[in-house]
């Protein structure tokens, strides 16, 4: 033990809720949902007893318009859900985006399309999570790959939505959420949490979406006196609607601009063995626990492979990616899903390395043996 | 406050006059409810600050622009469930929920049945027009049989829904529905709705000149109104035999004025006892 912390063996599910807690979320709403209901379960013990508010809504849709109302009124704010669910949260999670309030939406991936498998695991997910909702709009997505990460990655989540007040969704699958492992609970005092900047000063100088230095303007908190208007119809600096094409363009390029501006602080990826490979493995999540076990025997047979994986997978690490991979003739994907990562692979690679899938999307796991066979069939190849 | 408020009150101070002018077509009912809202306001002397309104897509869910308060135009049909959302992080906002009748009853059903049996501190004023105005003039769950809309051509043949009985049903706790020719009454029925602790659903017949009334030969406001009132139906004139469904042209079948009212547990209030009976539990471990 470190001594630093409290150590808890829990189920992802679980550590993402005691992340949310550690983060200061002060309110929860969701849906039943398998393989996520854990979550919700969670919260509904948690946050009474940490002075929060836990609210099972009517259906998928009430719970993310909850969660952005509580969040309109200055509170942190998470829903957690799966598969059909996440489908229906989606149109508010496109308010929460153009309005910019933030929020935590957790998805824990299970098999699809439509119901599909509710209680196998899947990453069919990964493009939703990015293009989900209607129009151009701008989220985070974060694939932690292990209960310990589950619990860092919720905190972070949280950081980055206030931060930059921009929804953040969390995505894993089935076996994670399921999957019991050792957290290192870190004493509250230790940890670097982030709320939203919030109005100070005049009202009438106030304007809810002006520009500022770091892009992010400061939110109005109700009963502080602005008294603005929020609206998902697109606005002007004011808050209120405009289709004047100029002001949608300045309005609609800093949204993307202050993603770029902070890329340093949303990008986060491991990459293992990269500096030498020729072959590396792309992949996320549960896919990269079987990737990483694959590596050492490859290594020991005097393959070079190494393993680039995406924490923060949208916006996807590109620079970071593009460094590590300059020395690879093969790019292996392992992904549980007919070929979703694979696609922003071959935008970034063009035709310049040789890209492989590895899918799987019978609701079982890829399982470490898998790709030590493709490595070993990519080295021969050469 | 008495009737002699009708003098000192001034609907500019409620409003964000460099707004105006408003988007409403002339003779549109909306403008009158929002004037009996902000009447029954001022009356109960609520402070601007603390004034949350939420309001949901169509011509009911813009004019909550024009008000002096924390605006909250949100997603079409989701209104009351962003609002419930704040309204129980932030008990301290008086928070009004604008909805009309496409938003509420028919994409937003669902949240409203449950927004009623929840209970939780609000008032909901939907604006029934029995049409949706902002996107054409298309029928909705109350646009009465054989009306003409846009997607009824022919004549409407579907049966409307009765919203205050369903908000009975559900659990509201404060009923009413009044018409907009009586701006006094209305104004009062809003300021006990405003005042009730609970989940008050208030249905206010509007018109919608422009889309509805012309489709329908219906005539300009003045007519539109004037046959509204017809309908009415004050508690004081007993019960009445049939109902809105089946009926919805017989004359005084329209009950109007305070439905159904009782005083049950707020949910929020019980939110926040449970909680606390849960820390008051944990700490005395
Ligand atoms: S379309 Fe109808 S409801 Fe909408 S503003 Fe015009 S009259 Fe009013």
């Amino acid at each position: 033990m470190s001594g630093k912390g409290n150590h808890k063996d829990l189920q992802g599910n679980h550590a993402c809720a005691l992340g949310a807690i550690a983060a200061g979320c002060k309110f929860f709403a969701g849906y039943p949902i398998t393989p996520s209901s854990e979550i919700t379960e969670r919260m509904s013990v948690e946050l009474p007893a940490n002075d929060g508010i836990f609210i099972q809504m009517e259906d998928e849709i009430a719970s993310m318009g909850a969660v952005i109302g509580a969040s309109m009124g200055g509170v942190k704010s998470m829903t957690a859900t799966s598969g059909p669910g996440f489908s229906l949260k989606q149109e508010n999670i496109g308010y929460a985006a153009g309005a910019e309030i933030p929020c935590v939406i957790v998805n824990v991936m299970r098999g699809g399309p439509s119901t599909g498998m509710p209680t196998r695991p899947a990453q069919g997910d990964l493009m939703q999570a990015r293009w989900g909702t209607h129009g151009d709009h701008q989220v985070i997505v974060l694939t932690p790959d292990s209960v310990p990460e589950i619990f860092t990655e919720t905190i972070r989540a949280f950081n980055l939505s206030e931060a930059l007040r921009v929804p953040v969704i969390i995505l894993f699958d089935e076996i994670l959420g399921h999957l019991v492992e050792t957290v290192e609970i870190p004493n509250p005092d230790t940890l670097d949490l982030k709320t939203r900047k919030f109005a100070k000063g005049p009202r009438e100088d106030f304007k809810p979406y002006g520009e500022t230095k770091d892009m992010v303007p400061p939110m109005a908190r109700p009963g502080d006196g602005y008294r603005t208007h929020t609206t998902g119809l697109t606005h002007w600096e004011d808050g209120f609607p405009t289709q004047i094409p100029a002001q949608v363009e300045r309005m609609t390029h800093r949204l993307s601009g202050k993603m770029i501006k902070h890329r340093q602080i949303i990008e986060s990826w491991e990459a293992i063995d990269c500096e030498d490979a020729e072959i590396i493995i792309c992949t996320i999540g549960i896919s990269a626990r079987a990737a990483r076990q694959a590596l050492k025997p490859a290594r020991k047979k005097g393959i070079k492979v190494g393993l680039f994986r995406p924490i923060t997978l949208w916006p996807f690490p590109e620079q970071a990616f593009k460094d590590v991979t300059k020395s690879a003739h093969t790019i292996l994907i392992p992904e549980m899903n007919g070929g979703q990562l694979i696609l922003e692979i071959q935008r970034l690679c063009g035709d310049a390395v040789r890209l492989v899938g590895l899918n799987r999307m019978d609701g079982e796991p890829i399982e470490p043996e898998e790709i030590e066979t493709r490595i070993k069939e990519l080295a021969k190849i050469g | 406050m008495d009737s002699s408020s009708a003098d000192s009150f001034n609907i500019r101070d409620f409003l964000r006059l460099d707004m105006f002018p408003h988007f409403l077509c002339p003779g549109c009912g909306h403008g009158i409810a929002m004037r009996a809202l902000l009447w029954a306001i001022y009356e109960l002397e609520i402070p601007k600050d603390k004034l949350a309104i939420v309001s949901g897509i169509g011509c009911s869910g813009r004019i909550g622009a024009y008000i002096d308060a924390n605006t909250f135009h949100v997603t079409h049909g989701r209104p009351l469930s962003f609002a419930s959302g704040l309204a129980l992080a932030r008990p301290d906002l008086n928070v009004i929920v604008i909805t009309g009748d496409g938003d509420c009853l028919a994409i937003g059903g669902n949240h409203m049945i449950h927004a009623c049996r929840r209970n939780l501190n609000m008032t909901c004023m939907m604006l029934n027009n029995e049409v949706y105005g902002m996107t054409g003039g298309q029928a909705s769950p109350t646009t009465s049989e054989a009306r003409y809309t846009t997607t009824s051509q022919s004549g409407c043949i579907e049966p409307v829904f009765d919203a205050c009985a369903l908000a009975t049903a559900a659990g509201a706790s404060f009923v009413g529905r009044e018409v907009t020719i009586h701006l006094p009454d209305l104004k009062d029925l809003l300021r006990q709705g405003l005042a009730h602790k609970g989940f008050s659903f208030i249905e206010v017949l509007s018109d919608c000149t422009e889309v509805f009334g012309r489709k329908n030969n219906l005539g300009e406001s003045p007519e539109m109104i004037l046959s509204q009132k017809s309908r009415m139906r004050p508690s004081s004139y007993g019960s009445v035999d049939g109902n809105i469904v089946d009926e919805p042209f017989r004359a005084n079948t329209l009950p109007t004025g305070i439905l159904s009212r009782n005083e049950r547990p707020e949910y929020g209030d019980t939110y926040r006892k449970h909680a606390a009976d849960i820390r008051a539990l944990k700490s005395g471990k």
